[in-house]
């Protein structure tokens, strides 16, 4: 690559970056508080629950029920807090849930299953504290 | 990929390499041609990123796992053990209604000669992770009932949205589970059930609260599966 290549490149980085500096700040710093649960969520929720959270995950074709459309704002907005919390730790049992929804008490610290709460409220973008 | 690719490809990576190292202590073997994709010594990190990043499942503990018989005969003609590849997640994209396995992203496992499975085997089998990782002597060996196996693994306990139990009945995140008795050592299935997270640290299977007795019944019922397998 020649100097003056690299010298436009940098150029245009660097408006790449103020501009999303500028627009998208919101989004960037909702993205951050979000990283770690939406890594957890990628790797241990989606294999049910779909790579687009919407309950149709690559599992979800042979169970007899259908895990929950995180993305739904009524059914999602229904259940509280403590529940969602209870649900994740201790699986559907501990709702008088399915027990195809697991426990994830023994992979998760407390923290990271707050986390994961939270992340769903934004996932469903719907009630927060009920 | 096209199937002539593909073979293209493991000629040139996997049969040319291995003329070359024909005679070469069964341990380089497992260097040269596997460590690239599998850990066969037990990884430093074990953080959520590096199971992304692997590109297969860890051998180090091998040795404490595997039948050795299994590993002979797979190497030299491996079959899919996790229907959506390692690690799933990667291999799945949205479908029409559920999300499925976007196929031609899987890649077909090196297939070794004879000769090479055999030293490959040895080789594995002598690799056995720390001390304490599986429960000796553990699985006692009670024959299961198999209408009260079959309502353990996907009734009572769930194993089922995660594991085959044979083509189409099962979830794929998981490895099949119909080969599972021929593939593995009936402690190694017993310690894994109790807690893969000490096994393998991150993985998602979850660490769930189950009893001896019942430890026993989902591990007798897993080796009686493939024994069923076997007499087809
Ligand atoms: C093995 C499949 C599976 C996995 C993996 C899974 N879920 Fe579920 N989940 C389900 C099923 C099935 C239901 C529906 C249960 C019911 O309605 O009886 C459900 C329901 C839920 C609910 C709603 C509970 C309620 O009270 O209605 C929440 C919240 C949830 N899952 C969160 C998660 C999170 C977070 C993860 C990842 C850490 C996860 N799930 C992983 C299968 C799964
Ligand atoms: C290109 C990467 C790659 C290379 C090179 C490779 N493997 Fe693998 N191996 C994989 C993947 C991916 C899987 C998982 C396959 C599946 O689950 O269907 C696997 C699975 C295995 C398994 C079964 C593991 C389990 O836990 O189920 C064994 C045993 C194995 N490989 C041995 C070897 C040996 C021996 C070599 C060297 C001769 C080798 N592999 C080279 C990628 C690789
Ligand atoms: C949420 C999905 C999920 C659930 C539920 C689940 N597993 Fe697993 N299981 C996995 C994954 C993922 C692995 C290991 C994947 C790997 O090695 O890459 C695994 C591995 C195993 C293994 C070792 C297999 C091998 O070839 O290495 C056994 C045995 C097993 N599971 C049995 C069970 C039983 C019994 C249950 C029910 C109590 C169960 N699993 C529930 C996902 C699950």
């Amino acid at each position: 690559m020649n100097s003056r290549n690299s010298i436009s490149f940098s150029w245009l980085t660097g408006i790449g970056l103020a501009s999303l500096l500028v627009f998208m700040e919101p989004a960037t710093a909702a993205d951050d508080q979000f990283k770690h649960a939406e890594r957890l969520y990628d790797t241990y929720c989606t294999q049910c629950h779909g790579v687009n959270r919407n309950g149709n995950g690559l599992n979800s074709a042979f169970m007899s029920v259908q895990p929950r459309d995180h993305s739904d704002a009524k059914g999602m907005g229904d259940i509280p807090n403590s529940e969602i919390i209870d649900v994740i730790k201790k699986g559907g049992l501990a709702a008088n849930k399915s027990v195809l929804m697991p426990a994830w008490g023994g992979v998760f610290s407390d923290e990271e299953v707050s986390q994961l709460a939270a992340y769903l409220r934004h996932v469903c973008k719907c009630g927060s504290d009920q | 990929m096209k199937p002539y690719l593909l073979a293209a490809i493991s000629v040139s990576f996997f049969t040319a390499p291995l003329a070359v190292h024909a005679g070469e202590a069964p341990a380089v073997l497992l260097q040269l041609e596997c460590a690239s994709c599998h850990a066969l010594t037990k990884p430093e990190n074990t953080s959520l990123d590096r199971l992304w990043e692997r590109k297969g499942p860890d051998l180090y503990y091998a040795g404490s796992k595997f039948n050795k018989d299994w590993l002979v005969k797979w190497l030299q003609d491996p079959t899919k053990i996790r229907p959506a590849g390692e690690f799933y997640r990667k291999h799945v994209k949205p479908g029409a209604k559920e999300d499925v396995v976007d196929e031609p992203s899987l890649t077909i496992h090196p297939k070794l000669t004879t000769k090479d499975a055999e030293a490959a085997a040895d080789a594995l089998m002598t690799l056995t992770g720390p001390e304490g990782l599986i429960e000796k002597g553990a699985f006692k060996n009670q024959k299961v009932v198999p209408s009260m196996g079959t309502m353990y693994f996907n009734k009572l306990r769930g194993c089922s949205a995660c594991h085959m139990t044979a083509p189409g009945k099962g979830g794929l995140s998981g490895p099949e589970m119909a080969t599972a008795g021929a593939r593995l050592q009936p402690d190694f299935i017993y310690s894994y059930i109790k807690d893969p997270q000490k096994i393998d640290k991150g993985i998602w299977m979850p660490k769930l609260d189950i009893s001896d007795a019942d430890l026993q019944k989902l591990t007798s019922y897993i080796v009686q599966l493939s024994a069923k397998e076997d007499k087809k």
